[in-house]
């Protein structure tokens, strides 16, 4: 799988509630195979306040349009900018990066996807769906307002919903789902999300004896494994989540069969 | 045709452009996007004695026109190096430069002694500038009888050429520069990282774990510029300027200043395409100016 430049051109930004947009972008070139759970960089409209690019997961691909959609969640300047572009505004993003999630031999597999955490689990949803797995699917968020594109994930399995304010499906944390009141019929769990849901999704998926996978979000400069920032420490030492992740074994990563602690940042992407 | 070729002490690149250790890798990391042959030379990241973990994450901050980088020398160590690293830069096609760092005057010459053997490592570059480490490092960039004594023990081991990487958290880096003369350095390449902060005022925490960090990017090319026109004219040495490069007219103003090469560093996370772009145009100003070799324009600033 070869890393390219491309200038995307914006088809469509739609925008899935007041703190998401997804951008969808027409490729000037055959786009390059993609996995689920790689991610680009996408290069921000110059301007005051932003230095980098933005890492993004690759959220949807369509091979036969060309095109390629990342989920903008409102963050920061960057976000905000990328997410107030117009069809046609050319964007220079480099991509695909890091690995993805692997296959399962054998569904029915689990989803989980906290806030802006879906963004690589859509297109590994559809992916499974190709591949005849049964894909159900856990979304949570603050409010309603952060549960989207439930439609999608609902063509593959059963979507169960919580929202810490009640004001849609299950009152409380993803953790706390019911859906963990009983022993997991799942082969896999594959989640993304804060990093302190998907320490405890983790500690779940360990208690049921179920393998997990999850996609790992870190502030990043390159995007290449040369500037050795976004590090986290796993069983073979301090790893490059632009390279090595962002989709981790959670057997890889280092303290993460103790009790989760509170994530006190914010993620970037 | 323009004529990039230049000649740094006695290591004859075919561009000016080389790529600033710890933003390159090891070259194959941007195969996918230019032949890593094509920069007049390869720094390669830092190598110590003893393989280094690094700081703890957070490492980096944005920060307005740059970045600011807390990784702290993580390698996997010299022996690391030259069993499983340097095979693989031997079929690149352009001069490599190992950056050797250290925490201990000896630490420095093991590591330079080691390098000494391996005939596809043109020169080393000694990085006496780190701000990102407890011992050593810039420690010994900050002072001038340190500086001194530190490439005068690797000058010792070290027959091929030896360029010195300049700290620019110093009171006078000409100073510096005329100490590591003194030490028998053949080039000295500056300037390294500032020393910055950044900090979440609604976490009321430093964003690094580290809480200081070294500043890189468009934001301390002036700085540079000026650090490089300083040193150029107080001390013989030919000078590798860095600091904020990210187009061809950069590169032309380090040179103008007085540098005879320049690295790009920081601009290879944001731009990958940054080093050809900046060698292509550095042929378009060499073709609108009408210089025919590019080393004329080296210290040619008009004043």
């Amino acid at each position: 799988m070869s890393k390219a430049i491309h200038d995307l051109v914006l088809r469509e930004n739609v925008q899935l509630s007041p703190f998401y947009h997804r951008l969808d972008f027409t490729a000037p070139s055959p786009l390059p195979e993609c996995e689920p759970g790689q991610f680009a960089e996408l290069l921000v409209p110059p301007g005051p306040g932003v230095f980098l690019r933005r890492p993004f997961s690759i959220h949807a691909v369509d091979y036969k349009d060309n095109t390629i959609s990342f989920l903008i969640k409102l963050v920061g300047e960057g976000t905000r900018r990328l997410a107030g572009i117009l069809p046609g505004t050319v964007i220079n993003t480099v991509y695909p990066l890091g690995r993805g999630f692997t296959m399962p031999e054998k569904g029915p597999v689990l989803l989980v996807g906290g806030g802006c955490g879906i963004a690589p689990l859509l297109f590994l949803s559809a992916r499974l769906k190709a591949g005849g797995f049964r894909t159900d699917c856990l979304l949570g968020g603050r409010t309603e307002k952060d549960i989207i594109e439930t439609a999608d994930f609902e063509r593959n399995g059963a979507v169960f919903i919580t929202t810490e304010d009640g004001s849609l499906g299950e009152k409380g944390l993803v953790t706390a789902h019911s859906l963990f009141d009983r022993p997991l019929p799942y082969t896999m769990v594959y989640a993304c999300g804060p990093e302190a849901m998907l320490r405890a999704v983790a500690m779940l998926a360990m208690k049921a004896s179920v393998p997990c996978e999850v996609s790992l979000e870190n502030t990043m400069a390159c995007g290449v494994g040369v500037c050795l920032c976004c590090v986290v420490p796993t069983t073979e030492g301090n790893q490059c989540v632009c390279t090595e992740g962002p989709v981790f074994n959670i057997n890889r990563l280092s303290g993460w069969d103790q009790a989760a602690r509170i994530a006190d940042s914010c993620p970037v992407i | 045709m323009e004529d990039l070729r230049v000649e740094l002490c006695g290591l004859r690149l075919k561009n000016p452009v080389m790529t600033a250790s710890g933003t390159f890798g090891y070259g194959h990391e941007f195969a996918d996007f230019y032949d890593p042959s094509l920069p007049g030379a390869i720094i390669v990241k830092a190598t110590t004695a003893e393989p280094r973990a690094g700081n703890p994450y957070p490492r980096m901050a944005e920060t307005a026109s740059g970045m600011l980088n807390a990784v702290g020398l993580q390698n996997k160590g010299i022996d690391y190096f030259v069993s499983n690293i340097y095979p693989e830069l031997q079929k690149i096609d352009t001069v490599i430069i190992a950056n050797v760092s250290g925490s201990t005057v000896e630490s420095y010459v093991e590591v330079a002694e080691k390098m000494a053997a391996l005939d596809h490592i043109r020169a080393i570059e000694l990085n006496i500038s780190c701000p990102n480490v407890k011992a050593g490092g810039m420690a010994f960039g900050t002072s001038c009888p340190s500086a001194l004594a530190v490439t005068a023990a690797v000058r010792k081991v070290y027959p091929k050429p030896l360029i010195v990487k300049l700290s620019p958290n110093v009171t006078s880096i000409v100073e510096i520069a005329r100490a590591v003369a003194d030490g028998g350095a053949d080039a000295l390449s500056l300037i390294n990282t500032l020393l910055g902060m950044a900090i979440d005022a609604e976490k009321r925490k430093p964003v690094l774990s580290t809480v200081t960090g070294g500043l890189s990017g468009p934001a301390i090319k002036p700085v540079a510029l000026r650090m490089v026109w300083q040193v150029t004219r107080a001390v013989n040495l030919p000078v590798i300027g860095i600091g904020g490069i990210a187009r061809a007219g950069d590169a032309v103003e380090f040179l103008l200043a007085g540098a005879t090469a320049v690295q790009v560093g920081t601009a290879n996370f944001v731009n990958p395409m940054a080093v050809p772009e900046i060698i292509s145009g550095l042929k378009d100003y060499m073709i609108r100016h009408r210089v025919a070799q590019i080393r004329d324009l080296v210290g040619g600033l008009i004043l």
